[in-house]
């Protein structure tokens, strides 16, 4: 399946961070009610990379996204979004930092009250840009994710796939560094799950956007580092066998609130351990 | 199957309240600090003083007859007794405007807007909207309280004294058509009667309470936890606490307005 492109494709380009990284956590901590959910999380994002989360459900997937967002703050450890440590902003500082970061959220989080253009638009309008600038914008997004007809709906009259790809046109319109994507593809038919494989796939490949990518589709992750989006045909290829595993494509397991596993597809597939073989498998 | 009653601490409930209130006044003095700050979303104030005031109009013109004419009925009877009839203008108006008008106006808008705001932004909360608009960079307490509290203290003001004046009509009929009191007479009573303190103490409480109904709602809704009956809970606490501190502040306003203007 093809998808169209951004007609202001050449002008993104990944930004690089002081630190080199776009996301780092150092020994991040964090726990509700005494229940510890993440417990001395270390990694780091290179710039340009999708790094794809893994873990049961209740693992911290969605809390660590929300950390690296500044949404929730952690009981100790520091983290570092494009060179600046969230851990220690203010909340108005982080709504500076959050422009330059989009989330996707688990249940598409939309305005439910906004329709499709309002809600693509949002950060458009909140940053005061006119009218017309605004709808060129979000219709060009709208394109990207071929939605283009839904311009004019409220959220609740679109599937839950459309839902999911409005909120990826949300989350791209002002093509931000890092992108943040909370189980993008749970709950979707395998069709609608690979077109928005191959939205995240586009933004990684030709835009060299960062992403953090939690899932509990493996096959999702597998067929991210064992494809490439080709800008010519505009869809998805598979890489040739020799060269498998040579895009931006790195995995994160979690497991007991702690990291597990932090690696590429190869070293993933070549793990020796118990638990990682029979979660892969 | 058995049931095992859980002892709550003293300790970890007072721990809770005092962490509401801190949170409450927190919430409050940041939403008052977005007045200072820009953006200030007046298509956002005025959506909602659309909906606060207008929307409310019916139900405030409802209660502010039926409190009028009900007053006007209960103090004829008694007045009637000693031969001073004419003095309902007196009573009603007095009544109305420096207790009543502003007290069920404030506990009406309390009922349809309080829980308003609390579902509304209960809904967006569980649903994780809240999120999404802090992860778009723009903050909801801007965006979404300070237009709520600027739009119910603005438009509970003018409320009121609609609630005060089809009070005073609503007390006209009744002494007009019931008990024969002349319309001249009636009026004259009713205009004499109030003095500057009266009309201060009748509309400073719609502002305070303006302020109330929406810092409350918005609150209960910010706060709010447990999916969808968690916005049902937060509605419910935020209809409960706004009225009960509608009266509570109505009390002391009253007794501080006593103290500074001495009694009558």
């Amino acid at each position: 399946m093809s998808a169209p492109t951004l007609p202001s494709e050449n002008a993104i380009a990944s930004v690089v961070s002081p630190s080199g990284y776009a996301i780092e956590f150092d020994n991040v901590s964090i726990a509700f009610d005494e229940h510890v959910v993440l417990d001395g999380i270390s990694f780091r994002l290179q710039q340009g990379e999708t790094k794809a989360l893994f873990g049961v459900a209740g693992s911290g997937k969605s809390t660590l996204l929300k950390l690296a967002m500044g949404l929730l703050r952690p009981d100790s450890g520091r983290i570092y979004v494009l060179g600046e440590e969230v851990t220690c902003m203010s909340e108005q500082q982080l709504f500076e930092l959050r422009r330059r970061v989009g989330i996707v959220f688990q249940e598409s989080a939309l305005f439910d009250s906004l329709k499709v253009y309002e809600n693509v638009g949002f950060r458009l309008t909140e940053e005061g840009l006119p009218a017309e600038e605004i709808e060129r914008r979000v219709r060009e997004v709208l394109r990207f994710v071929e939605l283009e007809r839904t311009y004019d709906m409220f959220p609740s009259e679109l599937s839950g796939g459309m839902r999911r790809r409005v909120a990826i046109a949300r989350a791209i319109i002002t093509e931000p560094e890092v992108l943040l994507y909370d189980s993008p593809t749970g709950g979707l038919d395998p069709v609608t799950s690979n077109t928005i494989v191959e939205l995240i796939m586009k933004q990684r490949d030709v835009y060299k956007t960062s992403a953090l990518l939690v899932t509990h589709r493996l096959q999702d992750a597998f067929t991210m580092a064992t494809h490439e989006f080709d800008k010519a045909t505009n869809q998805m290829v598979a890489l040739p066998k020799g060269q498998l595993c040579e895009v931006p494509m790195s995995f994160l397991i979690l497991r007991d609130a702690k990291v597990i596993f932090d690696g590429d597809a190869h070293e993933l597939a070549t793990s020796r351990d118990e638990y990682i073989r029979e979660y892969i498998s | 199957m058995a049931f095992e009653l859980e002892l709550i601490s003293p300790i970890a409930v007072a721990k809770d309240v005092a962490l509401a209130v801190q949170d409450y006044t927190l919430l409050s003095a940041q939403s008052l600090a977005n007045f200072f700050r820009r953006p200030l979303y007046t298509g956002d104030m005025l959506q909602q003083a659309d909906l606060i005031g207008v929307g409310s109009l019916p139900i405030v013109v409802l209660t502010g007859l039926s409190v009028g004419a009900l007053l006007a009925l209960n103090a004829a009877s008694t007045l009637q007794r000693f031969g001073g009839v004419t003095l309902i203008g007196e009573l009603v108006s007095l009544g109305m405007v420096t207790e009543l008008g502003p007290l069920i106006t404030g506990l009406m808008v309390a009922g349809r807007n309080a829980s308003g705001m609390a579902s509304e932004l209960g809904s967006m909360v569980v649903t994780e909207q809240i999120d999404a608009m802090r992860a778009l960079g723009t903050d909801p307490t801007k965006k979404l309280i300070t237009p709520r509290i600027a739009a119910t203290a603005f438009m509970l003001f003018f409320l009121t004294i609609i609630a005060d004046l089809l009070g005073l009509i609503g007390g006209y009929g009744v002494a007009h058509l019931l008990f024969g009191v002349d319309t001249n007479q009636y009026w004259t009573t009713v205009w004499q009667t109030l003095v500057f303190r009266d009309v201060f103490t009748g509309l400073i409480k719609p502002v305070l309470f303006g302020f109330i109904i929406s810092t409350i709602g918005c609150y209960y809704g910010m706060s709010t936890r447990g999916g969808t009956q968690g916005v049902g809970r937060s509605t419910t606490q935020a209809v409960v606490a706004s009225s009960v501190l509608i009266l509570v502040v109505d009390f002391f306003v009253t007794k501080l307005i006593f103290a500074i203007f001495g009694y009558r």
